[in-house]
């Protein structure tokens, strides 16, 4: 291995001074305390390398030790359910409530396995040699960049995680010794034999996302906020509720308490699907803001490179990034210490390519091994004092195809989820119409269609009111501005913290749709037959359909699909009365 | 471990807050470092970068007086440390950790970095004892738990020293009667020596002083130390908390100081300023500082922050209130137009947020229907505000029915809810809650659900 000494260093970067070849992007090993880094220039003799840790007490004369491989994380079957750095060193087995740098003592885990190969099979890269046997079983896969005829297989049962469990021999009669991990440079995407086109959306189980605004499995979608608008609450209610296999929940330079929280939260909840805990599908990746900064520009990449490990399984994984504009200050703080060129408010000039790369290794794919899976990304921006024209939220922009705009007014209001219907957007929407009409509901795309004209009505009858006063509107209008406003309170406002309403069916969602459109149909007609609009607000059932989601539960169903008949009923009474009294 | 060094004529050059000097001796990056020039006390600086031949010093206090020559350098092994113990408490200090009373200086138990180091986040327990403050836009809408970050936002001119000695004085679990080990941190960063006199009076007065720390950096005072006057309040805080097992409040005034100061020294580093000439590092450094409250699975403190900072211009879009709230739990916003309508604690609750607030309410906290009244009062206020805007344009008499019965509310709600001479218990912040929902037509209390409002509110009083 090569080394260097230290002649240089101040903060997180330093200089050394080689004495054997190093390349760029190489992981290096600094000091006694092994602190990880990373070369990031190199100049004849001269390295320049940034530190992931704190260099308090580095000095010039100290050793750099090259790694010979590029920053790397270990994937394997310890993943799931742990909690980790930013670099995937585990959290929860350190000793000490701080964190103290330095590479800590490796501990070993043990697994029990079964072979899913015999000796003298041929494995290609990606296949899947052996599953755990566990309540979560997991595959084991063959290192993409490895092939070969199995030799050596061990016998099935426990074996320690850095075990050699069988030898593959490729064509070139080289040996590779396979662990039940393996390592990747979390900088490259994992190849994939295929990537495939948008079939089905990821089920998030909030009514707006799934119903205005679906995000496609193997999709990207942003989630841009000032502070306070709910973006934190929003992406754990998704890492909840979500239909995906596993969840990599990255916090980026977000608060500890937070993590906190979803270690607190996820072990006791269920997953509906399974109903095993949340926290045996869930892979959390912490670097809060007050870990080192060097870390969290790297944390996104481990976390994506989690996510596609995953993938490679077969599985369909969502990974939640909170938030990516932390990691792109980091990106410019670490840009600043090298004395690079600054682009647009400060950050370097290829923040957008950057951005770019990141999104675009969420995608459904078909494996190497053949299996189906996916990654979505769900990434959130913190705009600083929340204005969406700043470069991250821009950029980001032209890479997804979901923008969940929240809003802080309907923030402030508690109205939650704050998403603003009117600046949101959701691309896949043709593509989606399908898997909804598989699932039972043909009509969903005239329903959203409906949904979105009514809100945007809305938003130019309130103009038109705050001028003329809501009374002066025709009653026409005044009726939509109420069908409006029952959209918003009764479908669009759903409370993660409502044990009822947290998470809501795709059926449910089509029921409650169905309910609120009929009695927008119901009340149109009504006033074309002259009944008065003030009658229709004060109708009886209507604060019923107000609270829709927090009265009719996933087991209500039967219930909320009979409501337009008392729709019905109580229109018919309406209309009588006015066609008596005309 | 290396003895403490001293480096005669090592100064090359000095720069502003920089300290140009050969490196004659070994010495690591952020090693704490002595200045003594003179016969003044010594200058406090560390190692900011090193090569083979030379340093460079940052000296944390002013460098006014140096001169090349007759400067001398006494190198530490380590990086900045605290000396801390048992009687920190009813002491005053200034913003290095030198008492300013007086009195000896404190025995050290044990020597703590300044910077701290980061709390792993798996050891973090979730902050979820609700603290009663008995101020009722906090306690029922924008609750705090032992644990939390939770600033003023407040601007020049506005009562926010009152308000937060208020919650010193006051702040309690519910149920005890004090008996707990609690203790207060103050941190006053470039406070006015009135102000900072005033707390130690109001903390007197309450017989709270014995329990509470104070560390001064006065207006008048180097704004380098600025920058370290928070450090060693909480590294005091964080050994009282972790290892004496209290639980304390840190309250930090104020931090748009401290950033004014965070973008002096930065400039005369030279460094690429980001937004309004601040630093682009300013939010991981303001989290260096936020992030150190939190509670410890197995430890028995807390350390709760309420952090105070003044809005410049009045804008909470400003990069200090920004980055902040980005990083703390919330925030309770202090408004302008409250405090000249004679409303006192002028909270303005809309843009009021506390985020660890569902944690620590509800059933088997405080009440079963807190929630739901406090998302009820939210939406109901925010309402009464449209309205408002409304009403100023068309007159109330052009508003129909129920638009006047929430402008009405909004009224109330400041005047009877918001408005309160003397501090309530959570009881009675809950009942001045419920009382001023009363008059709203009940088909449009979409928050609470009709046993809530049966419960609470009763038969519906006709207009």
């Amino acid at each position: 291995m090569s080394e260097a000494r230290i002649t240089w260093v101040g903060g997180p970067v330093l200089k050394a001074c080689a004495t054997g070849p190093f390349s760029i992007f190489e992981a290096l090993a600094v000091g006694e305390r092994r602190l990880l880094g990373e070369v990031i220039q190199l100049r004849g003799d001269e390295l320049v390398a940034q530190v992931y840790e704190d260099t308090t007490g580095l000095e010039p004369g100290v050793t750099v030790v090259g790694l010979e491989r590029p920053l790397s994380v270990t994937l394997g079957p310890n993943l799931l359910g742990g909690i980790f750095d930013g670099l995937l060193r585990p959290l929860s087995r350190a000793t000490d409530y701080q964190i103290q740098p330095g590479a800590a003592e490796r501990s070993v885990a043990r697994h029990c396995l079964e072979f899913a190969v015999r000796n003298g099979d041929i494995l290609s890269g990606g296949a899947v040699f052996a599953r755990t046997v566990a309540s979560r079983p997991q595959s084991l896969l063959v290192p993409p960049w490895a092939s070969g005829r199995v030799e050596a297989l061990v016998e099935p049962g426990e074996h320690r995680d850095d075990e050699t469990l069988l030898v593959l021999v490729d064509d070139a009669g080289q040996r590779h010794e396979l662990t039940m991990q393996h390592d990747w440079p979390v900088r490259r995407s994992r190849p994939v034999r295929e990537r495939l086109g948008v079939n089905a959306p990821m089920i998030t189980g909030q009514r707006i996302l799934d119903t205005l605004f679906p995000v496609a499995r193997g999709g990207r979608a942003a989630l841009p906020g000032g502070f306070g608008t709910g973006k934190t609450v929003l992406q754990e209610a998704l890492a909840k509720w979500c239909d995906a296999d596993v969840i990599v929940y990255v916090g980026c330079g977000e608060r500890g308490n937070e993590m906190a929280e979803v270690l607190d939260e996820f072990p006791q909840l269920e997953d509906p699907r399974t109903g095993r805990p949340l926290a045996e599908r869930t892979v959390i990746i912490a670097n809060t803001s007050n870990m080192p900064v060097a870390a969290r520009e790297a944390s996104i990449y481990t976390a994506i490179t989690v996510a596609e490990y995953f993938r490679d399984q077969g599985l369909n994984v969502a990974l939640m990034a909170d938030s990516t504009s932390r990691w792109a200050e980091a990106l410019r703080e670490v840009s600043g210490r090298l004395g690079e060129l600054p682009g647009e408010a400060g950050y370097p000039a290829y923040l957008s390519s950057r951005l770019a790369e990141f999104y675009e290794r969420a995608a459904r794919v078909t494996s190497l091994a053949g299996a189906e899976g996916s990654v979505t990304i769900i990434g959130a921006i913190s705009p600083p004092s929340g204005d969406f024209s700043e470069p991250v939220t821009l950029h980001t922009k032209r890479y997804v195809r979901c923008f969940w705009a929240l809003d802080r007014q309907r923030a402030q209001a508690r109205f939650y989820p704050a998403i603003h219907p009117l600046q949101s957007y959701g691309a896949d929407v043709q593509e989606l119409a399908d898997w909804w009409k598989r699932s039972g509901n043909p009509d969903w795309l005239v329903q959203r269609q409906r949904v979105l004209e009514l809100l945007e009505a809305q938003a130019h009858l309130e103009r038109m009111a705050r001028i003329v006063g809501r009374d002066a509107l025709p009653a026409q209008q005044q009726v939509r501005l109420l069908c409006a406003d029952l959209v918003n309170e009764g479908f669009l406002r759903q409370s993660s913290f409502s044990k009822v309403d947290r998470f809501c069916s795709p059926a449910r969602q089509v029921a409650m749709l169905s309910v609120l459109l009929h009695f927008a149909d119901r009340a149109d007609a009504a006033v074309a037959a002259g009944v008065p609009p003030a009658r229709l607000a004060a109708l009886p059932m209507l604060r019923q359909l107000q609270r829709l989601g927090e009265e009719f539960s996933e087991d209500d169903l039967l219930r909320l699909r009979q409501l337009p008949r008392q729709i019905d009923y109580e229109f018919d009474q309406l209309q009588t009365v006015a066609s008596h009294a005309g | 471990m290396q003895a403490d060094l001293l480096l005669e004529n090592a100064v090359t050059r000095i720069e502003g807050p920089l300290l140009f000097a050969r490196r004659e001796a070994r010495v690591g990056l952020n090693a704490a470092v002595e200045v003594l020039a003179g016969t003044g006390p010594p200058r406090l600086g560390r190692v900011a970068a090193l090569d083979e031949t030379s340093m460079v010093i940052e000296v944390l206090e002013s460098t006014s007086g140096l001169a090349l020559h007759g400067t001398r350098i006494r190198l530490h092994p380590e990086p900045l440390l605290f000396g801390v113990g048992p009687h920190l408490l009813g002491r005053v200090f200034d913003s290095v950790g030198r008492p300013l009373d007086g009195g000896p200086p404190v025995a050290a138990r044990s020597r703590r970095r300044i910077e701290g180091l980061a709390i792993n986040p798996a050891w973090r327990a979730l902050p979820r004892d609700f603290i009663e403050t008995g101020i009722a836009t906090i306690d029922v809408m924008n609750s705090l738990v032992r644990g939390q970050k939770l600033p003023l936002f407040s601007a020049g001119g506005l009562p926010h020293d009152r308000l937060a000695a208020e919650i010193a004085q006051r702040a309690r679990l519910r149920g005890t009667q004090g008996e707990e080990s609690f203790a207060v941190v103050f941190a006053g960063i470039g406070v006015p020596h009135d102000a900072a006199e005033q707390f130690r009076l109001a903390m007197e007065s309450s017989g709270a002083l014995g329990h509470t720390a104070m560390f001064l950096n006065l207006a008048d005072e180097p704004g380098m130390q600025r920058l370290l006057a928070p450090r060693y309040a909480l590294t005091a805080a964080e050994y009282l908390a972790f290892e004496e097992g209290r639980h304390v409040l840190v309250i930090l005034t104020d931090m748009t100081n401290y950033c004014e100061a965070l973008r002096e020294v930065s400039a005369s580093h030279g460094e690429i300023p980001g937004r309004k000439g601040y630093p682009g590092y300013m939010y991981s450094d303001l989290a260096s500082l936020y992030e150190r409250a939190g509670c410890i699975r197995g430890r028995p403190g807390t350390l709760t922050q309420l952090p105070i900072l003044t809005m410049p211009g009045d804008d909470i879009g400003h990069p200090i209130p920004d980055l902040t709230g980005y990083i703390t739990e919330g925030q309770i916003v202090l408004d302008r137009e409250l405090d000249r309508r004679g409303i006192y604690p002028p909270v303005r609750v809309l843009p009021s947020l506390s985020r660890l607030m569902d944690a620590g309410i509800g059933e088997g906290f405080t009440d079963p229907d807190h929630p739901a009244l406090a998302h009820q009062l939210f939406a109901a206020y925010a309402r009464a505000l449209r309205v408002r805007v409304l009403a100023s344009v068309m007159g109330e008499q052009g508003l129909p029915e129920s638009d006047r019965r929430f402008l009405a509310f909004g009224e109330r709600f400041e005047r009877q809810f918001v408005h309160q001479a003397n501090a309530r218990t959570l009881e009675e912040s809950l009942e001045a809650g419920w009382a001023v929902l009363q008059g709203l037509p009940h088909g449009e209390l979409t928050r609470l659900s009709n046993a809530q409002i049966g419960r609470h509110l009763g038969a519906e009083a006709r207009a």
